[in-house]
């Protein structure tokens, strides 16, 4: 990597967004129930926990996606879940990046209009957007892709350009949910490398949800959703 | 680690000084723990003892490091069976975190706090390794990575038996 990393020391900045006291269930069957989690600003946090423990749930929920039954979302210390969904729609577009486990490329599009995407849905102007797209493309080692559709970039390509498309707009918060899922292990950890590098070079907060501890290991403490609740392992003071 | 071993195969690729000898060792195999020379010329001695290396004659020149030694047919006979044996594996059957959790249970103490704390611990030490293995050196990032494959096997294990405590705990109290 060129760009010299400076990290930020996340023990000096504030809390950038948090959950309060979540409640969400999904009909009869509750997924959140009382959930309290505050991440700092250029924090790395990984979310982990069992299948079926609320920690895809609680990551929609911070970002908007749904909004919780009880309970406060506050970016910022701004209320988020109280937001019409146009305003959180605008959020998740503007201020929000995303990357899931896999199905997440635009088939019909190229991989360049793909990372441009968030760009072009917030009002750039094509050319512009696809120039910006282009510059991940080396930043994440996968120049020469560009023109490819989707159905022609293996695993470990498709997913660095969903990274691309996550990063490429400089979110406040990246949401990634079980990035590496679809990866073998050693793809998985490249993949890793590139977000944690690229999160600390812009000063992006990352919420990690992740079963995998190996992939845990690259944020910079974690959290266990059980049962709906967070149980924080890790003492904040001590977060580095 | 065998260190005799290790120096036998070290040997094999050709006859060297005992210096060569603790450096390379302490490259790739004693990043840890380095091994002191006295334990460097010890087992050569061991070794030259029982027919595994052989001494060369001492070179001209100052200081003690002037014996070059050589592998013997006896010696890499030796080391060939020592590297085509598979290593003892290791069942852990019986762990300090196994018995931590018994333990708890049978005198009704909190295990799933016990398995929380231990869980941090283990990914504190996976940041580290972690952390390592970005300082781009490829033999530790070897050396980490076997280190975090063994970590991740016991989170399993601690992420399983915290599911399966209140089961546990029954079983402890009958």
């Amino acid at each position: 990597m060129s760009v010299a990393v400076v990290p930020i020391d996340v023990r000096s900045t504030g809390t950038l967004i948090e959950a309060i006291e979540v409640v969400y269930d999904f009909g009869e069957t509750p997924a959140l129930r009382g959930a309290n989690v505050a991440i700092r600003e250029g924090e790395i946090l990984a979310v982990m926990g069992p299948s079926g423990s609320g920690k895809s749930t609680l990551l929609h929920c911070l970002a908007g996606i749904l909004v919780p039954k009880l309970g406060e979302i506050r970016l910022s210390g701004e209320r988020v879940d109280t937001l019409a969904e146009s305003a959180r729609s605008a959020l998740r577009r503007d201020t929000f990046g995303f990357v899931f486990q896999f199905g997440q490329l635009v088939p019909e599009l190229s991989a360049e209009e793909n990372v441009a995407l968030p760009l072009l849905l917030g009002g750039v102007r094509r050319n512009e957007a696809l120039v910006r797209a282009r510059e991940w493309f080396g930043r994440l080692g996968i120049d020469g892709l560009e023109r490819r559709r989707s159905g022609e970039l293996s695993g470990g390509q498709a997913q660095r350009v969903a990274l691309a498309r996550g990063l490429v707009a400089h979110p406040k918060v990246l949401f990634a949910d079980e990035p590496t899922g679809s990866l073998d292990s050693l793809t998985g950890e490249l993949v890793m490398e590139l977000l944690v590098t690229a999160a600390r070079q812009d000063g992006t907060t990352v919420v990690l949800v992740t079963h995998e501890p190996r992939v845990a290991a690259y944020a910079d403490r974690e959290v266990i959703v059980r049962d709906g609740q967070v149980t924080s392992l890790t003492p904040r003071d001590r977060a580095t | 680690m065998s260190v005799p071993l290790t120096l036998l195969g070290l040997l094999e690729r050709e006859p060297s000084h005992g210096y060569d000898l603790k450096r390379d060792y302490d490259t790739y195999f004693g990043r840890a723990k380095p091994l002191p020379f006295g334990q460097v010329y010890a087992t050569l001695a061991r070794l030259s003892r029982d027919g595994m290396v052989a001494p060369g004659e001492v070179e001209a020149g100052d200081g003690p490091d002037r014996k070059r030694y050589a592998i013997t047919p006896t010696g890499k006979e030796e080391f060939e069976t020592w590297l085509a044996e598979p290593v003892e594996p290791e069942p852990h059957l019986q762990t300090v975190l196994f018995s931590k959790v018994v333990l708890a249970l049978m005198l009704g103490r909190s295990a799933a706090h016990y398995l929380d704390t231990q869980r941090a611990a283990h990914l504190q030490r996976m940041r580290e390794l972690t952390e390592l293995k970005r300082q781009d050196n490829l033999m530790d990032v070897l050396l980490a990575d076997h280190g975090l494959f063994h970590l991740e096997a016991d989170l399993r294990w601690i992420d399983m038996t915290a599911a399966r405590l209140p089961s546990l705990a029954a079983a402890v109290a009958s």
